[in-house]
């Protein structure tokens, strides 16, 4: 593919610079891409490469603090600077966006059939009645079921999926040139993710227009995109065509970002370990509590009859789309939350005992979660976090002791130890990750339910995590149940895993098993909307021809 | 939504039910009578007042009297205004109050949500300041401050409007009271609107109307505006509360006839009934708002159901 | 996955560690206004603590002679007023003055007569109300002249006197204490009934949790002003009845805050975290759930305050407040609205006192919500 002579759509030499108490943060230092009619560019980079920052600089976007300098031309026509009324002349009706998040990005207080209807009606001039049934029809269009009728349906009685369809309704109405996709399907279960994109990919097609991505998603690119801009610390590294890049990257950066994917597959354990934890028609049902005066709500079954075994050393993987019962899972073998069925943890039954019957347990059944901001306390220093467990299983241990146990638990996940007297805000998400991993590891676990510990992190933080938690694994015989949505992080790390849907297990068995044979049909949706994009892709628009 | 208010009013029967038996035995356990000012009545003069107001009854009998006549709508005579029934009162001092407070809430939400949007909308800069300067004095200086500071520079020195009475309703009577009234809670609701229209204005889907190159008024109006009048909304129940109250001050100042006077003198003169009438208007008047509130609050915002 | 400006560094933070107590400090001395607040504050509680008993006069202390005198730096009574009043007492002692002078507090006299002078004419000086201790200090050899001086008792009114004729200014010094300790007292008392009533029910949640709510939400639907109003006409005016009753309103924010503040933490991640750990419900409280409650209800009390001291003025202005000769603001504010038009000042110099106060407390309250929780703005 060579490039083209006239660009659609060009950025040169974009810098964006925000104000903030602490002075001005460069996000953008001079970037410069160019979009041709009809093509499909993608634009990736990890959190804070300033890949969003530049388009929404183009598109008049930014936040008040911010300022941007260079050129965004549009058909040779320069963006930057321009009047509001000028600029919208091509927002919404040459140029259209859509964002991550569908649910906040359409107004939570009209119908969807009024918010396509506003751009078709402004750039348009449609009345209010064509506008109506323009609507219609790119509801049908996005394949909305029984569009007709959810015309007058609000954002918050739709589907994430479908509130995305809605969103790129939106985009459509007024024919553009060009459709600026941020992050359009990571909030999105993987399986809708394929959904959406196929139907993007299918539209394109039929309607020509050229279409910007903007992700961190590798998986995406290479399904879908023709050309690749790589972005890292608000500045472009590398560029070029998506098969060229993937094949031969000629920065160490993009070659980092290729590899990020986690790799290995952790040996299995000797046939002889012991078993660790057993659990037995493990149910968690959930009510909504009864309010003063009204009654409790049909109870919603979270997790239904899910047996599971893990021996020393193993790690059993829990894969699920969102509200699969997978966490529920997790925090019920650990009696978290309370739950029918048998647990048994080294041959004892831990089912259905109290707060303090558990605590004897509570030292060697430990949990990392997923939100690294979330879950550390923020009025409390690493050191005394990392501790506070000793207080409770080790009150024997003098502070000096305490400490030395911080200072090892840390050096354990590679932080410096002189960071105890820090605050957790201080830290990023991958060390803060480290932190909460430390606070496990301080009691000597014998078991740690980890709850999407990589989710939250970029692709090669992630990495660093997965070989650290391996490593650690193999040093303490720990055993862990690895809870996750993302099936690569899970089969570099499980020995054994369980796919999950609505609160049941769809199928369990070896991680080979699973990912090389797997027999339900879900699972194999699952695999292929995560591994094989572009053959999911294909045979979608190859099904709707 | 009619099944929702019905329902609504008839679960406010036991609030209002609670409130006047708090109120009545409250009054009655109290020392001192209606009478005990009066100078020294004859014993047998007493006695006869005490009998014609029913006071040398046991307290349960008064009170389930009380409860009888106020079920058929008649809140007694006042024991201090001689000649007048509660009722009369209450329906003289009521037009009054109501006109007053009327006209101060709408002038709280039309000019505060107006200062509100516009500090927004110029968010940092010099007019921005001004409304939140001017906000802080509003919350701060109380009304009782502001009414007499009111009345003695256009009422006294300059003279520009009439510092007290109430003269019919005359509008230039209305003027200085309505301001005093209103300017804490014009206030309040600047700061409100101000920041949530702040919040609203940099919510995701105000970006998505901006990248759909709607025009500014369509973005602030429609998109904005909505979203961010929701915790005004909420607050009318507790400006209205803080409207009675304002009102029993700005009455006492300006010489006005409203029901907050009749509070405060019945109060003091111990004259039950009186006291209990206001109380009964006050209550009514308090559920009835927050109903508005949810009512309002269910027609802008569509997750909101009726349940 | 939204880009982010890269504020934090991947690189660990250098060597200076702050909490979020520390680094909320720094922003509040950043803030102007909140700092002249905390020193108009200072000033204010210094006033009103040590005021009333360095100020020369006593609050209650009648001047029957100086009834509404305008507030002024000239000492009460006047040389213009003192001179022909000397003037006049001698006079009527049948004697020609030939020099007054009034040096300070004394008063000296030179006078003649046409007749030898008697020197128990000083009786005539002491009669009067403005001399006092008269006495001769020097005697023509003729006796046809003398020299007397006669202390004079001058007062200074900065602030003016009342319609009774007691000092304004020590009256606003005393009604500035009275104001901060019921606001003190009142806050204290919504304090402890809201935090152990909202962290109760947060902690407890369920069935239990909503019953408490429920009983909150009815309170707040009563017009209680109305009932703080009945409970002190008709229980009296007791300053402790005065507190209680309104800490007793404004307790059912504090209540709500709380709860909402203790059910949001214990979804908190960092809480489950230590509930994994097995740590007890006693630490996960101390540890965990009260200091982080700690920031919003230190912003509500330094709020609350000022809404308490309104409060506490409104029902003072109503004549519902404290006694004589004790005084308030709202008092002072009373009396003055209802002499406006001939002592402006007595409106005046309480209203600013009162708006002084109020607006410190606001601005401190407003600085410590943005020091605490910066995305607020």
């Amino acid at each position: 593919m060579t490039q083209p002579r006239s660009p659609l759509f060009e950025l040169d030499d974009i810098h964006v610079s925000f104000a903030t108490p602490d002075g001005p943060v460069e996000a953008v230092r001079g970037v410069s891409m160019q979009i041709a009619r009809g093509e499909t560019v993608a634009v990736v980079g990890e959190s804070g490469s300033g890949k969003s920052q530049a388009m929404m600089a183009a598109m008049g976007l930014l936040a008040g603090n911010g300022q941007v300098t260079g050129a965004a031309r549009f058909n040779g026509d320069n963006l930057i600077g321009q009047s509001k009324r000028a600029l919208d002349r091509i927002r919404g009706a040459k140029i259209t966006m859509i964002f991550q998040e569908p649910m906040t990005s359409l107004d939570p207080l009209y119908t969807i059939e009024r918010q396509i209807a506003e751009p078709l009606m402004v750039h348009g001039g449609l009345s209010r009645r064509k506008a109506r049934a323009r609507a219609l029809d790119l509801l049908e269009l996005v394949r909305i079921p029984n569009a007709k009728a959810r015309l007058g349906a609000y954002p918050h009685e739709l589907s994430g999926g479908q509130r995305q369809r809605v969103m790129i309704a939106m985009a459509l109405a007024n024919d553009p040139d060009l459709l600026i996709a941020d992050e359009p399907t990571t909030a999105l279960d993987v399986t809708i993710q394929a959904e959406i994109l196929g139907l993007l990919a299918d539209l394109q097609t039929r309607l020509g227009m050229a279409i910007l991505f903007i992700t961190h998603d590798l998986g995406i690119v290479q399904a879908l995109a023709d050309r690749v801009y790589v972005m890292r610390h608000g500045v472009v590294v590398e560029h070029g065509p998506t098969d060229r890049i993937f094949a031969a990257p000629e920065t160490a950066y993009t070659t980092m970002l290729l590899d990020s994917e986690p790799t290995g597959r952790k040996a299995p354990v000797a046939p002889e370990a012991e078993t660790v934890m057993d659990a037995r028609g493990v149910t968690v049902t959930f009510t909504t509590p009864a309010g003063f005066l009204s009654r409790p709500s049909a109870p919603i079954h979270a997790v239904r009859a899910v047996n599971l075994s893990l021996r020393r050393g193993e790690t059993l993987g829990v894969v699920g789309e969102s509200g699969s019962g997978k966490s529920t899972l997790g925090r019920a073998v650990l009696q978290l939350l309370p739950s029918e069925g048998r647990v048994s943890f080294l041959g004892t039954s831990i089912s259905g005992l109290d707060r303090s019957a558990m605590r004897p347990y509570r030292k060697s059944l430990q949990m990392v979660f997923q939100d690294p901001y979330g879950s550390l306390s923020p009025r409390m220093t690493v050191g005394e976090i990392i501790t506070e467990g000793l207080l409770v299983h080790a009150p024997e241990l003098s502070a000096k002791d305490r400490d030395a146990r911080a200072r090892a638990a840390l050096q354990e996940v590679d932080l410096d130890p002189a960071v105890r007297n820090r605050f957790p805000h201080e830290f990023s998400g991958g060390q803060r990750q480290r932190i909460a991993i430390a606070r496990a590891l301080v009691l000597h676990p014998t078991l740690i339910v980890l709850d999407e510990p990589t989710s939250a992190l970029d692709r090669s933080v992630q990495k660093q995590i997965v070989t650290l938690l391996r490593d650690l694994q193999i040093r303490h015989a720990m055993s862990y149940i690895f809870i996750s949505h993302d099936l690569a992080v899970v089969r570099a790390l499980a020995d054994h895993v369980m796919v999950m849907r609505d609160g049941t297990v769809v199928e369990a068995g070896s991680t080979a098993q699973i990912f090389d044979d797997p027999t339900s049909n879900y699972t194999r949706r699952l695999m292929r909307a995560a591994f094989d994009l572009s053959t999911v892709l294909s045979e979608q628009s190859v099904a709707r021809t | 939504m009619f099944r929702y208010v019905l329902r609504r009013l008839l679960g406010a029967i036991p609030t209002l039910f609670l409130i006047v038996t708090g109120a009545f035995f409250l009054i009655r356990v109290a020392p001192g009578g209606p009478f005990d000012r009066e100078r020294t009545l004859e014993p047998t003069v007493m006695a006869n007042l005490n009998r014609v107001f029913h006071l040398d009854e046991p307290l349960w009998q008064q009170y389930f009297y009380y409860l009888g006549n106020l079920a058929r709508g008649d809140l007694g005579p006042s024991f201090v205004y001689r000649d007048f029934s509660v009722g009369q009162l209450l329906a003289s001092g009521l037009p009054v109050s109501m006109t007053l407070g009327g006209l101060a809430l709408l002038l709280a939400l039309v000019v505060g949500g107006i200062l509100g949007c516009i500090a927004a909308l110029r968010q940092n800069t010099g007019i921005d300041y001004a409304v939140i300067a001017t906000a802080t004095f509003g919350i701060t200086v109380p009304n009782f401050v502001v009414a007499p500071l009111l009345a003695l520079v256009f009422g006294v020195w300059l003279s520009w409007l009439p510092a007290g009475g109430w003269n019919d309703g005359n509008p230039a009577n209305l003027v200085l009271p309505v301001i005093a009234l209103a300017l804490p809670q014009i206030a309040v609701v600047a700061r409100l609107i101000r920041g949530s229209m702040i919040e609203a204005l940099r919510s995701d889907h105000v970006r998505t109307a901006r990248a759909y190159g709607l025009p500014t008024w369509m973005i602030v109006i429609i998109h904005a505006l909505r979203a961010a009048c929701l915790p005004a909304v909420s607050y009318i129940g507790p400006a209205a509360a803080g409207l009675l109250t304002g009102s029993i001050i700005i009455e006492q100042i300006f010489g006005l006839p409203g029901i907050g006077r009749y509070f405060v003198t019945g109060a003091l003169n111990r004259d039950y009934t009186l006291v209990m009438g206001t109380v009964i208007i006050i209550a009514i008047f308090v559920v009835l708002f927050n109903l508005l509130v949810d009512v309002l609050y269910a027609l802008l915002d569509p997750r909101v159901r009726y349940d | 996955m939204t880009d982010m400006p890269p504020l934090s560094a991947a690189a660990l933070p250098d060597s200076s560690s702050r909490s979020l107590w520390a680094t909320a400090l720094l922003r509040l001395r950043r803030n102007r206004a909140a700092m002249g607040s905390i020193v108009v504050l200072i000033l204010l509680s210094l006033a009103g603590i040590f005021g009333p008993m360095l100020s020369p006069h006593d609050y209650a202390r009648v001047y029957p002679a100086f009834v509404k005198v305008p507030a002024s730096v000239e000492a009460y009574p006047r040389a213009a007023d003192i001179l022909p009043a000397a003037e006049q007492v001698l006079t009527r002692a049948r004697l020609t003055p030939d020099t007054i002078r009034l040096d300070g507090t004394v008063l000296t006299v030179t006078a003649s007569a046409s007749r030898p002078i008697d020197p128990r004419v000083t009786r005539y000086l002491d009669r009067s109300d403005l001399f006092s201790n008269a006495r001769v200090t020097a005697t023509a050899p003729d006796d046809l002249s003398v020299t007397m001086q006669a202390d004079v008792a001058r007062y200074y009114f900065f602030a003016g006197t009342d319609a009774n004729g007691r000092d304004l200014l020590a009256r606003i010094l005393i009604s500035i204490r009275i104001s901060l300790m019921i606001g003190a007292l009142a806050t204290t008392v919504a304090l402890i009934v809201g935090v152990a009533y909202g962290a109760t029910a947060g902690y407890l949640g369920g069935r239990i949790d909503s019953l408490m709510m429920r009983l909150v939400d009815i309170l707040y639907s009563l017009p209680f002003i109305f009932f703080v109003i009945l409970l002190v006409v008709f229980f009296g005016r007791n300053i402790v009845l005065m507190f209680i009753a309104v800490g007793m309103v404004e307790w059912l924010d504090m209540a709500r805050i709380v709860r909402g503040q203790t059910i949001s933490l214990r979804r908190r991640e960092f809480v489950q975290a230590a509930d994994a750990l097995g740590v007890g419900a006693g630490g996960i409280l101390r540890r965990h759930i009260i200091p982080n409650t700690l920031g919003p209800v230190i912003v509500y009390m330094t709020l609350l305050i000022p809404k308490v001291i309104l409060l506490e003025s409104f029902l003072s202005f109503l004549g519902l407040g404290v006694q004589e000769p004790l005084s308030s603001l709202g008092v002072l504010i009373s009396e003055g609205a209802k002499d406006m038009r001939g002592a402006p000042y007595m409106l005046l110099y309480p209203s600013i006192a009162l708006t002084l106060l109020l607006f410190a407390l606001n601005f401190l309250g407003d600085g410590l919500r943005d020091a605490l929780d910066p995305k607020d703005r």
